[in-house]
């Protein structure tokens, strides 16, 4: 299987460890991410703030290069990136004159732009059965806590998957590679984003409740499929303990690692030796 | 996030459809948001909440109206787009530099400045920390885009 690619941003900065997982679970599925040529950044959640066409421009310049390029479908690993472009795609379907405005903005035919995926459904597209049979090191000491976060459900009007208060889809994923998902309260509640900069007392807040919940449940790591999630529960994990006095241990993995290494890939073939934490205690 | 905001969205929503506009700009709110999509998501109502925060935001930016709490938060997502404008792709380094000097200026605040120092050797070792970042080759299109939607009076 072939898929447009747009990495966003993180992927190629400081979430390159995200990227290195995806490309080398993805690549021992036989799936080929062709990466869409000159993209730019999508605008996060800076447009959105700013300036209400600019977060509509952004995205729609490359789901314009996507379709130039010959992909029909494009995944983007990043929640806020996928989310950005599906809001784009439909705002410019509610409004042609938008449509053909943004056309001339973005230099580029925005018409019958790509179809986009997120991680999970990109596994999905793979098939579940297929990938159980792939399977050759069953992650059965894996109790992991899937943690959806906000954009890959919401809103839901606009990236129409799965359940916005209850999603089941990657804990579907995880047992098909063997692991035993934990039922918890917070799958879908914030993190604090890209808050971990300018309002970083937002982010220990947040991420501490995920981290507590997951604890509380017997969860032995979490699950993302996200790079600011990532960040904040991982890279921020040890301020997040002492800020509320004490020390969890909780590995973070991306989807994709838990995929990776039910296949029998490394921690150094996924990237994983380059996270903060890594390994539970 | 609602418990820690002085209008949580069901006051700003009432604020906006009473005409309070300028009270709805003067609310930490509108900045501590993380624009997690939760209230638009549960509104009975169906109101786009978040969508009318972003709204708030734009016409607080316009006006420059943030109160002084909430101003690195706005000095941030200045930044971010600054640093689009000029590189098409995120420069993190870039960013964190703009942001933390701006911040700087304005607020004197000598611990934030420092606060993620010890952090740079930590993801260099990790193969994380890109002193030069990438760029998009075909800038002038992004800087295009900026114009003409800034010109546009968006914003």
């Amino acid at each position: 299987m072939k898929l447009g690619y747009y990495p966003g941003c993180a992927l190629h900065g400081s979430s390159n460890d995200y990227e290195q997982s995806l490309r080398a679970a993805l690549g021992a599925l036989d799936v080929t991410l062709a990466e869409i040529e000159d993209w730019i950044c999508c605008g996060a959640t800076s447009a959105h703030s700013l300036n209400h066409e600019l977060a509509i421009a952004l995205p729609a310049r490359n789901l314009a290069l996507a379709r130039r390029q010959g992909q029909a479908e494009l995944f983007a690993p990043c929640p806020m990136c996928s989310m950005q472009l599906l809001k784009a795609t439909h705002a410019m379907e509610a409004d042609p004159q938008l449509k053909a405005r943004m056309s001339a903005t973005v230099e580029a035919e925005v018409d019958g732009g790509a179809r986009v995926l997120n991680l999970i459904q990109v596994f999905e597209r793979i098939g579940l059965d297929k990938l159980k049979a792939a399977v050759k090191a069953p992650l059965k000491d894996l109790k992991p806590a899937c943690y959806y976060g906000c954009l890959l459900v919401r809103p839901p009007l606009v990236v129409e998957f799965d359940d916005a208060e209850q999603p089941r889809s990657m804990e579907a994923v995880v047992a098909a590679l063997g692991a035993k998902p934990v039922d918890w309260n917070y799958k879908t509640e914030c993190c604090g984003a890209g808050m971990t900069m300018a309002n970083t007392q937002t982010v220990l807040e947040l991420s501490n409740r995920i981290l507590a919940d997951a604890k509380a449940h017997g969860a032995n790591c979490l699950v993302v499929a996200c790079p600011m999630c990532h960040v904040n529960l991982d890279m921020k994990q040890t301020d997040i303990g002492s800020y509320a006095g004490t020390e969890y241990h909780l590995p973070v993995y991306y989807l994709s690692d838990l995929a990776g290494m039910a296949l029998g890939l490394s921690a150094a073939d996924l990237g994983i030796d380059r996270h903060f934490v890594v390994e539970a205690r | 996030m609602a418990e820690r905001m002085d209008a949580p969205p069901t006051k700003l929503m009432r604020l906006a459809q009473l005409g309070h506009v300028d009270e709805a700009l003067r609310a930490e709110s509108i900045w501590l948001c993380v624009g997690c999509q939760t209230c638009s998501t549960r509104c009975p109502k169906s109101v786009d909440c978040a969508a009318v925060m972003d709204a708030l935001r734009q016409l607080a930016f316009e006006r420059g109206e943030a109160s002084p709490a909430q101003r690195r938060t706005v000095i941030f997502q200045k930044a971010f787009l600054d640093n689009i404008r000029r590189n098409g792709r995120l420069n993190e380094i870039e960013l964190i530099a703009l942001f933390k000097g701006e911040a700087f200026l304005r607020d004197r605040n000598i611990p934030a400045l420092f606060q993620d120092a010890t952090l740079a050797p930590q993801l260099q070792k990790r193969r994380k920390f890109h002193l030069i970042g990438e760029k998009a080759r075909d800038r002038g299109v992004v800087a295009r885009i900026f114009e003409r939607v800034l010109k546009g009076g968006g914003q």
